[in-house]
């Protein structure tokens, strides 16, 4: 692939125009100010791609490839799977033809021959426990792995829920001991995707900014960007009018299911997940899960899995009271102990009374 | 600790615990109280004890005569409080959802934005009550430590709830969380503090009455 982007593009059979919709619909999914789709598409458009691309390498730790899966749904053949194919992905085990020594020999390459520039994006977390014995990639612990690769990343994307916050491997009781990245790297720039898996378009949408401009976007507190993670799903949800007007649906196959009211009785975590799905939606704008009737999980939050089970509403209590019982007996038996107390003093009282006679008073 | 983990913790073992303290609390002090018993009156009966008893139950909950007049802060402001507090913790969603996971009984709740009006009320009754504590010099010289305590101990919940569903001041999830926290907290000190009228309140004004209706006093 030689030239710049937009010529590539156009032998691959995307107009101008479209591109140029596509990087203002980009820049305005992520909130940037007009002015930065224009500077994207020239920014993206004049990408010598054989000179420029930037190199990106994945590295897989303890994941389940569905972060891969994921972005590869970025519905062909519109234009993020182009971009996607515009960096240079120099090693990403699933995706590359090569195996084996070829593929090592490829990510060793792309780190010497990019140091300091390439974009490190990380799916899995980092198990550590055993030293590491539970995910090796040629031999190699993951923790070490990652430590070589982050030392010439200009930045690290952790795509998924696994490699921004430990996932499903760090759920209770984490035998693995696994960790987020941001455990265990603190010098690099690191920009957190997370999802179970992310949603295609947010994963090309970090990459572009970052093609764009040489910088991560805007991020909040737990390191989402902010343009993709600044709203709960809640709050975009098209069955939000319901829950103001308090129709639930109390199981899947009722009539308030059936009309489509709100989830939030069973077990919806939409109102405390950061996320876009309710407004870019999957499979090419299809649907979302909320939409096809299931409650949101919370994937894209810090420990969902543990947040108490995906069935129960979030206004109820996320274990069992185990305590009821027993502090009732100790309260029972407080009170009784107390009250003995209060009747011994009674009866003291009563003891140690001495009565007034006339004859005291005239003393 | 992130604000999902803060969320958890208080969804879950914060509960857990603020519940076991509450339970723990109301029995000890219902045991306590009922247990002193009170010294048997040989008397005769001058009236309906038991029946003056309930008059009173109801009779308290209005304003005795020429008393709204002196005190109208305190009595409107604190009906509309107590008033409105019931309606936003038991005609609430979210909070019959709680209710029926606990005690398997529910019934139906009012729209969102008529509790949204109804909260705003409420916090605006508490702070009138507040603010007449504070420039009342006689109310003043009367309020120690527990009641200021007590106060702030009711109206964060309000607050907090409130600030939640409005989502303002801080993400939702923070909020919800500090929701849950401070409520947890009027569940530990409730059982304590003059809070535990919820419990007392109508027993006391029954024996109020029951004593006075022994002496043959009209109330």
């Amino acid at each position: 692939m030689q030239g710049p982007l937009i010529e590539s593009l156009a032998r691959q059979g995307v107009s101008r125009r479209t591109f140029s919709k596509y990087c203002a619909t980009l820049a305005s999914m992520m909130a940037l100010s007009p002015v930065a789709g224009q500077a994207m598409a020239s920014a993206l458009a004049a990408a010598p791609a054989a000179t420029r691309r930037p190199s990106v390498i994945w590295l897989p730790f303890q994941e389940c490839t569905g972060c891969t899966e994921s972005i590869t749904r970025s519905h062909s053949p519109t234009i993020e799977g182009m971009i996607f194919d515009m960096v240079s992905l120099d090693y990403q085990e699933t995706l590359m033809a090569a195996a084996g020594f070829q593929a090592e020999e490829a990510l060793h390459t792309a780190m010497k021959e990019n140091q300091g520039k390439y974009l490190l994006i990380v799916d899995g977390s980092v198990p550590l426990a055993l030293e590491g014995a539970y995910s090796c990639i040629a031999g190699r612990t993951n923790l070490e792995l990652l430590k070589e690769a982050s030392r010439g990343a200009a930045a690290i994307v952790a795509m998924g829920s696994c490699a921004a916050f430990g996932g499903l491997p760090h759920a209770n009781p984490n035998p693995t001991g696994a960790v987020a990245v941001s455990d265990i790297i603190k010098d690099r720039p690191i920009v957190n995707v997370p999802g179970c898996p992310p949603i295609p378009v947010v994963m090309t949408g970090v990459l572009a900014h970052f093609i764009t401009f040489g910088s991560l976007p805007e991020l909040d507190a737990l390191g989402r960007p902010k343009a993709f993670y600044g709203e709960t799903i809640h709050d975009r949800c098209y069955r939000r009018p319901f829950y103001d007007q308090g129709k639930f649906a109390k199981t899947f196959d009722d009539e308030g299911a059936r009309n489509g009211w709100c989830l939030f009785e069973l077990g919806c975590k939409g109102p405390v997940t950061y996320n876009s799905c309710a407004t870019t939606k999957w499979n090419a704008g299809t649907s979302w899960p909320v939409e096809s009737g299931h409650g949101c999980l919370g994937c894209s939050e810090p420990d969902f899995w543990d947040a108490g089970g995906f069935y129960r509403a979030l206004s109820v209590p996320a274990g069992p009271l185990q305590m009821v019982g027993a502090a009732a007996a100790v309260g029972v038996a407080t009170g009784a102990a107390v009250s003995f107390l209060n009747r011994a003093k009674k009866r003291a009282a009563k003891a140690g009374h001495e009565t007034t006679t006339l004859a005291d008073l005239e003393k | 600790m992130n604000e999902m983990q803060l969320l958890t913790w208080v969804r879950g073992p914060g509960l857990n615990l603020a519940v076991g303290i509450f339970v723990l609390g109301v029995l000890w002090r219902l045991f306590e109280i009922y247990s002193l018993g009170r010294k048997k009156d040989l008397s005769a009966p001058r009236a309906l004890p038991g029946a003056s008893g309930w008059r009173t139950i109801f009779r308290r909950t209005l304003p005795a005569e020429g008393m709204l007049k002196k005190a109208p802060v305190t009595y409107i402001a604190g009906a509309i409080f107590h008033i409105g507090l019931a309606i936003v913790v038991f005609l609430f969603a979210p909070h019959i959802k709680l209710i029926q996971s606990l005690f398997g009984i529910s019934w139906p709740a009012l729209p969102s934005q008529f509790i949204d009006l109804v909260t705003i009320v409420t916090l605006v009754a508490m702070l009138v009550l507040l603010a007449d504590r504070i420039m009342n010099p006689v109310k003043r010289f009367l309020s120690t430590f527990e009641d200021w305590f007590t106060w702030t101990l009711t109206f964060l919940p309000v607050l907090t709830g409130w600030l939640a569903v409005r989502h303002l001041l801080l993400p939702y999830t923070t909020m919800l969380a500090l929701h849950i926290l401070c409520v947890e907290l009027l569940l530990v000190f409730l059982p304590f503090t003059k809070l535990f009228h919820a419990f007392t309140v109508f027993g006391s004004r029954w024996f109020i009455g029951a004593i006075n209706g022994h002496k043959g006093v009209a109330v």
